[in-house]
């Protein structure tokens, strides 16, 4: 693939950006990136999670996997490598065999043997959770004017409740 | 909104009473775990409204949680950057609440809760953190709060759990235990006698790591050091809390040693470097951040070293918590220049030297 910009180097440098709500890709040589304030060299020695962070890197290259994402909340193995951080609860399942490995580096172990925990009444709480979040939707449905889907939110709450 | 201190538990800071083990050494122990609300994305993918949500759950949770029902809520969006910095300088709350240096708004919904037995942040890195300080040297004491404090949470909001991994956190780093056990240290007669170095060194590879008096990205001032565990998982709350008491426990002793040697080889000539440090608090007219932490750091090795009589831990506490700038600036109602507090914390620092019973040599 050819640069888009010069039109004469190979495209190494690969965005994704969004504009004006519009996806758009674009191509470009590691000339034309820098030049337009692309950092091409992935190490990340500033952040304060350096050492871990670049493990978690190298692994990451190892493996195949690296765009995996997790299907909750859309976290890929790529953004948790730049970031250091993880998107939710069930991302630790998505990449549980890279986090294993990335745990027992870090802490010498990759299995918890402290504290238990059973949530004493999950479905109840749960329960609360949710129609907390629908009673917010519904006073904004309300707000917005939008009586059909004020309708079915009342519903729902009715159900639950 | 504006903070009123004189409503917070003990001001939130009940470890500067110097009451406990060793306090001239150890100034507090702290137990910080790390929680995460089940259903709710981490922080990094948070959904529209989610920190609002959270915030809601928790405040509904809480008059069922014993320990926390009569807690001050603090939302971190409804106070001044000053305030939110007075929350800093007295430990109640981290850098990324507080925000950015001079950023005038704080991320929506964040809070923190203070109670007479913990603090809690809420929408932190983690949704929850959780915060037990101690006087003095007493990391069992501080852990053996915050797990009944947690215990009680834990009933009434549901905590991302995994049978393997623990409690789950939005960075590995934290995953398992969520336990962050710390001392906040003074170990000017290691600093002294140069030995500081090899120490820290040892530290790091009993899995301890070393910041300064305000936690991550914080320099080391006069000689003040806070120690924690490094990792949270694999090893059980006690054992990690129990390691860093251990560790600690020799630690006073080797700065009792340094103490001892320092005051055997090098008699008149410290005696005179820390009367001097207690003139020049006693006296100054204007005082730098910096500068004050150093002479405090020396008054206080006088004190331990029994040079300088007259003078409480607890008084050298409040002045290093108390003389901080957002806390000089909160005093005079307004935000102080830099020069403009560097005059109030010398005065400051004079009015509470001049009422304690005078020093005595």
């Amino acid at each position: 693939m050819v640069c888009s910009q010069c039109q004469e180097r190979d495209a190494v440098v690969h965005l994704t950006q969004i504009v004006s709500n519009a996806v758009t890709q674009v191509h470009l040589c590691e000339k034309c990136a820098a030049e337009r304030g692309i950092e091409t060299n992935s190490s990340m020695p500033s952040h304060p999670l350096g050492d871990f962070l670049q493990a978690v890197q190298q692994q990451a290259s190892e493996m195949p996997g690296d765009a995996a994402r997790c299907s909750y909340c859309g976290t890929s193995l790529r953004d948790f490598r730049t970031s250091g951080r993880l998107g939710c609860a069930r991302c630790y399942g998505a990449f549980e065999q890279s986090l294993k490995d990335l745990l027992r580096r870090v802490h010498g172990s990759a299995t918890h043997v402290g504290r238990g925990y059973v949530v004493a009444d999950e479905p109840a709480l749960e329960r609360d959770a949710t129609l907390s979040e629908l009673r917010g939707r519904l006073a904004e449905a309300i707000r917005g004017e939008e009586f059909e889907m004020a309708a079915t939110l009342r519903d729902q709450i009715r159900t639950l409740e | 909104m504006t903070l009123d201190l004189s409503l917070l538990p003990d001001g939130g800071v009940p470890w500067l009473a110097a009451s406990g083990e060793h306090s001239d050494i150890v100034l507090s122990s702290r137990i910080r775990l790390a929680r995460n609300i089940a259903g709710f994305n981490f922080s990094a993918r948070e959904r529209d409204g989610e920190r609002l949500r959270i915030l809601a759950q928790l405040r509904h949770a809480l008059p069922r949680i014993p320990s926390l029902s009569t807690a001050m809520v603090l939302r971190m969006d409804d106070l001044s950057p000053i305030d939110r910095q007075v929350l800093r300088e007295r430990h109640l709350v981290s850098r990324e609440l507080v925000g950015p240096d001079g950023a005038v708004d704080s991320k929506p919904a964040s809070a923190v809760l203070v109670s007479e037995h913990a603090g809690l942040m809420v929408n932190e890195e983690d949704h929850l953190r959780l915060q037990v300080f101690r006087s003095g040297f007493d990391v069992p004491g501080a852990l053996q709060a915050a797990v009944r404090v947690d215990r009680q949470l834990g009933e009434q909001v549901p905590y991302a759990f995994h049978r393997d991994f623990g409690f789950l956190t939005s960075c590995p780093t934290n995953t398992g235990t969520g336990l962050r056990a710390s001392v906040l240290v003074h170990l000017p007669g290691l600093v002294l006698t140069q030995e500081i170095a090899k120490v820290l060194q040892g530290l790091q590879q009993m899995g301890l790591t070393h910041r300064g008096l305000y936690g991550e990205g914080s320099d080391v001032v006069g000689s003040f050091f806070q120690l924690s565990n490094q990792t949270t998982l694999g090893r059980s709350e006690e054992e990690l809390a129990d390691h860093l008491h251990q560790v600690v426990k020799r630690l006073i002793e080797q700065e009792y040693a340094a103490r001892r040697v320092l005051a055997r080889d090098a008699g008149y000539i410290i005696e005179d470097k820390l009367w001097r440090a207690y003139g020049t608090l006693r006296h100054a007219r204007s005082l730098a951040a910096d500068e004050a932490m150093n002479l405090l750091s020396g008054v206080r090795l006088a004190v331990g070293l029994q040079l300088i009589g007259g003078l409480s831990i607890y008084t050298l506490n409040k002045l290093l918590v108390f003389g901080q700038s957002a806390h000089l600036s909160h005093h005079a109602g307004r935000s102080l220049t830099e020069s403009e507090a560097n005059v109030a914390r010398a005065r400051y620092v004079r009015g509470v030297l001049v009422n304690e019973a005078s020093a005595e040599g």
